[in-house]
C-alpha cells in the first residue's frame, strides 16, 4: 500500500490533466442545463419517474393491489388519507397501480425507442455514408414507412399479432426507426463533407475507423436528444394501445388501460381516469423538458429555429 | 530539379442531374498538366469556383479524376485504391482553409494530432505522447494544450495544430488550400512566416492555393493562374509578376489595390465568369476578353511556352509583346 499509494496518486495527477478539457466541457454541460429552469422541471420529473419505477411493488402502500386483488367493500372511493388517489372498481388502490405501472412504461419506452435507434442509426448511417444506389433504397424504404401514421399501423400489426404489451412494444418499435434513419442520415451526410473527415483519410484513415472514430461520436448528441424526447412519446403511444384494449389487459398495472377501464366511471368517479392521466401527462412533459434541456446543452445551434 | 508531383491532362468532370435526367457535366478541372518540382513552392491562383480547391484533392487522390493521370516521385498513382495509398499518404498532406472545420470537435487536440501516427507508424503510449508533444514545440504552442478541445483555441492556434498533424508523418509534399485565407489578418502573417520558415528548415515541396497574389508572391518561387478549371499561365513568380503575358493574369494583377494612397485598381474585367457547366467553343476567357478577337473564339489555345519556362494559354500572347504589369 504505502508503495503504491504515490504511483497511484502520480496516476490520478495525470488523468486529471489529460482529461481536463473533458472535465470543463462538462462542468459547462451541468452549468448550462442548471440554468434552464424548464430542463430542471423536467430532470426533476424524470428522476422522480425513475425512483418510482425503481421502487416499484416495495414502495407502494398496498402492493396486493398491483396484481388484481379484490376488496369491494372499498369500491370507487374518493381521495382521503387511506387512498390518496382513491380507489378503482376493484376497491383497488389507484396510488398503488399508478406507481407500480411506472416501471411498465418505463421499460416500454426504453425498448422502443432503443429498438428504433438499434435499426435506424445503421440503416441511416448506411445510407449517409455509402450514398448511392443503398442511400435511395434505405431513404425509400424510410419514405413509405414515414407516409403512413406510426400509430395507425402499430394498430394493424398489433391486429395481427394479437393484442398484448409485448406485442404492442413489439408493433411501435417496428413503426418508430424511420425518424432515426432520418435524423442520422442528415447528420451523416453534412459530417461526410467536413474537412475533418478529408484530413484523416489524407492521413490514411480506413473507412472503418472514419465511421466509428469521425462520424458516429458526432452524430451522438442529436440521437441523445431525440431518444430523449422519445420516451415521452413511446410511452406516451404504448398507453394509447392499451387505451383501445389492444396493449396491457386490465388487471395488469398500464396506465392506458387503466384510463380505458376508468372512462366509462366519468364524471362522477373523476380521479379513476384523473390520476392514471396526470401520470402519462407528467412523464410525456418530464421527458420532453428534459430533452429540450439536453438540446440546448450538446446541440445548442439547433435549439432556436 | 525532378517533378515531384505531375498531374497530365487532369480533368474532374461532375455529373449535374435534375430528378432522374442527366443534365450534361460541371467541368470543374478540365485537362491540366502541372508539374511541381521537388523542394519548390508553387503557386496556384484563381478566383473562386475555379477548381483550385479541385485540383488539390485531385494530387491527392481524395477525389476520383475523371481522366488524366497523378504521377508521385515519377510513380503512377492514379490507379492505386485505398490500400494501395496509405503508404503514400505519408509523403503528401494538406492544410486547409478553415482550421475551424479541420479538427474533429469531438476529440482532444492529442488524438488528433496522433492519429496519421497512429494510422501510418502504429505508434503508442509513451513513444506516441513524446512525439507529439515534439510536434507541438515545432508548431509553437504549449504542450498543455494537447488534452483541450479544438473550440478552445483561437483560429491561428488551429492552424499551428493542422500544421502539427499534415508534419508528424514527415511528408515531402505539403499541398495548402488558402491556409490563411479564414484567419485574421495579424495571425496570416505570422502563419505565413511559421510556413516559409518550415519549408527552408525541413527541404518541403509546396503547392499553395490562394486567390491572394500578395501571398503567392511572398511564399511561391512559381505560379500557375487557373480560370474555369484551365491552368491560362504558368511561371516563374518574378516574370508572371512583372510581365504578365495572358489578360486574365493582367486583370488579375490589375485588380489589387496598389499601396498609393488615393489609388484604385484599374477596372479590368466585367461581369462573372461564364458557368462551368456551359462553356463556349474555343478559348474561355474570350467572352470577358478586352483584346479577344474572331480567332480566339472558335480555337481553344493550348498551355504553350513563350519562353524558357514560361507558358501561356493565349493566341494572341505570341503575337503581342509582353506588356508593362500594369497593363
Amino acid at each position: 500500500m504505502t508503495v503504491a499509494s504515490p504511483d497511484v496518486a502520480a496516476r490520478l495527477a495525470r488523468l486529471r490533466v489529460e482529461h481536463a478539457g473533458a472535465i470543463r466541457q462538462a462542468r459547462l454541460f451541468v452549468w448550462t442545463f442548471a440554468r434552464s429552469a424548464s430542463a430542471m422541471v423536467g430532470l426533476v420529473l424524470v428522476l422522480a419517474f425513475l425512483v418510482l419505477a425503481a421502487g416499484g411493488p416495495s414502495i407502494v402502500p398496498y402492493p396486493d393491489d398491483a396484481t388484481g386483488a379484490m376488496n369491494l367493500a372499498a369500491r370507487l372511493q374518493p381521495p382521503s388519507g387511506a387512498h390518496w388517489f382513491g380507489t378503482d372498481e376493484m376497491g383497488n388502490d389507484i396510488l398503488t397501480r399508478v406507481v407500480v405501472g411506472t416501471r411498465t412504461s418505463l421499460w416500454v419506452g426504453l425498448i422502443i425507442t432503443g429498438v428504433a435507434a438499434l435499426i435506424g442509426v445503421p440503416l441511416g448511417v448506411a445510407a449517409g455514408y455509402l450514398g448511392g444506389a443503398v442511400r435511395q433504397v434505405i431513404m425509400r424504404v424510410t419514405d413509405v414507412f414515414l407516409s403512413v401514421p406510426g400509430l395507425v399501423l402499430a394498430i394493424a400489426i398489433v391486429a395481427a399479432l394479437g393484442s398484448g404489451v409485448l406485442n404492442g412494444v413489439i408493433a411501435l418499435s417496428l413503426v418508430w426507426w424511420p425518424g432515426y434513419v432520418r435524423l442520422i442520415e442528415a447528420k451523416t451526410l453534412t459530417i461526410k463533407h467536413e474537412p475533418f473527415v478529408e484530413a484523416a483519410r489524407a492521413v490514411g484513415a480506413s473507412r472503418r475507423r472514419i465511421l466509428f472514430i469521425h462520424l458516429l461520436p458526432n452524430c451522438f448528441s442529436p440521437l441523445i436528444v431525440k431518444m430523449s424526447m422519445d420516451m415521452g412519446l413511446a410511452i406516451l403511444a404504448a398507453a394509447s394501445l392499451g387505451f383501445i384494449g389492444l396493449g396491457a389487459k386490465p388487471p395488469a398495472p398500464e396506465w392506458g388501460a387503466m384510463i380505458s377501464v376508468a372512462r366509462t366511471y366519468m364524471p362522477t368517479w373523476w380521479w379513476y381516469a384523473f390520476f392514471p392521466g396526470l401520470f402519462i401527462y407528467l412523464t410525456v412533459l418530464g421527458f420532453n423538458l428534459f430533452g429540450d434541456g439536453l438540446r440546448d446543452v450538446l446541440d445548442p445551434r439547433a435549439s432556436r429555429s | 530539379m525532378t517533378a515531384l508531383v505531375e498531374a497530365v491532362g487532369l480533368t474532374k468532370h461532375y455529373a449535374v442531374r435534375h430528378g432522374w435526367r442527366r443534365h450534361g457535366a460541371l467541368r470543374a478541372v478540365d485537362g491540366i498538366d502541372l508539374t511541381v518540382p521537388e523542394g519548390a513552392a508553387v503557386g496556384l491562383v484563381g478566383e473562386s469556383g475555379c477548381g483550385k480547391s479541385t485540383v488539390a484533392r485531385l494530387l491527392l487522390r481524395l477525389v476520383e479524376p475523371t481522366a488524366g493521370t497523378v504521377r508521385f516521385a515519377g510513380r503512377d498513382i492514379t490507379g492505386l485504391d485505398e490500400l494501395g495509398l496509405r503508404p503514400l499518404r505519408r509523403e503528401m498532406q494538406l492544410i486547409f482553409q478553415n482550421p475551424h472545420a479541420a479538427l474533429n470537435p469531438r476529440r482532444t487536440l492529442f488524438a488528433s494530432i496522433a492519429e496519421p501516427l497512429v494510422i501510418q507508424a502504429g505508434l503508442g503510449g509513451a513513444a506516441l505522447r513524446a512525439r507529439v508533444e515534439h510536434l507541438m514545440d515545432d508548431v509553437g504552442l504549449p504542450a498543455q494544450f494537447l488534452w483541450r478541445y479544438p473550440h478552445e483555441l483561437s483560429g491561428g492556434q488551429k492552424q499551428r495544430v493542422c500544421i502539427a498533424r499534415a508534419l508528424a508523418l514527415e511528408p515531402r509534399l505539403v499541398i495548402l488550400d488558402e491556409p490563411t485565407s479564414a484567419l485574421d489578418v495579424s495571425v496570416q502573417a505570422q502563419i505565413l512566416a511559421f510556413l516559409a520558415e518550415l519549408r527552408a528548415r525541413r527541404g518541403l515541396t509546396y503547392l499553395l492555393i490562394s486567390h491572394n497574389l500578395a501571398v503567392v508572391r511572398q511564399v511561391c518561387d512559381e505560379v500557375a493562374v487557373m480560370y474555369l478549371g484551365r491552368i491560362v499561365e504558368h511561371g516563374p513568380v518574378a516574370e508572371v509578376f512583372a510581365a504578365p503575358r495572358h489578360p486574365y493574369t493582367r486583370a488579375l494583377l490589375a485588380a489589387v489595390l496598389p499601396p498609393r494612397a488615393g489609388a484604385l485598381p484599374t477596372v479590368a474585367l466585367a461581369g462573372d465568369p461564364p458557368s462551368a457547366l456551359e462553356l463556349s467553343r474555343g478559348c474561355r476567357f474570350a467572352p470577358r476578353c478586352p483584346l479577344a478577337e474572331p480567332v480566339c473564339r472558335p480555337t481553344d489555345p493550348a498551355l504553350d511556352p513563350v519562353s524558357h519556362d514560361h507558358r501561356v494559354a493565349c493566341l494572341l500572347a505570341r503575337r503581342a509583346p509582353a506588356s508593362p504589369s500594369t497593363a
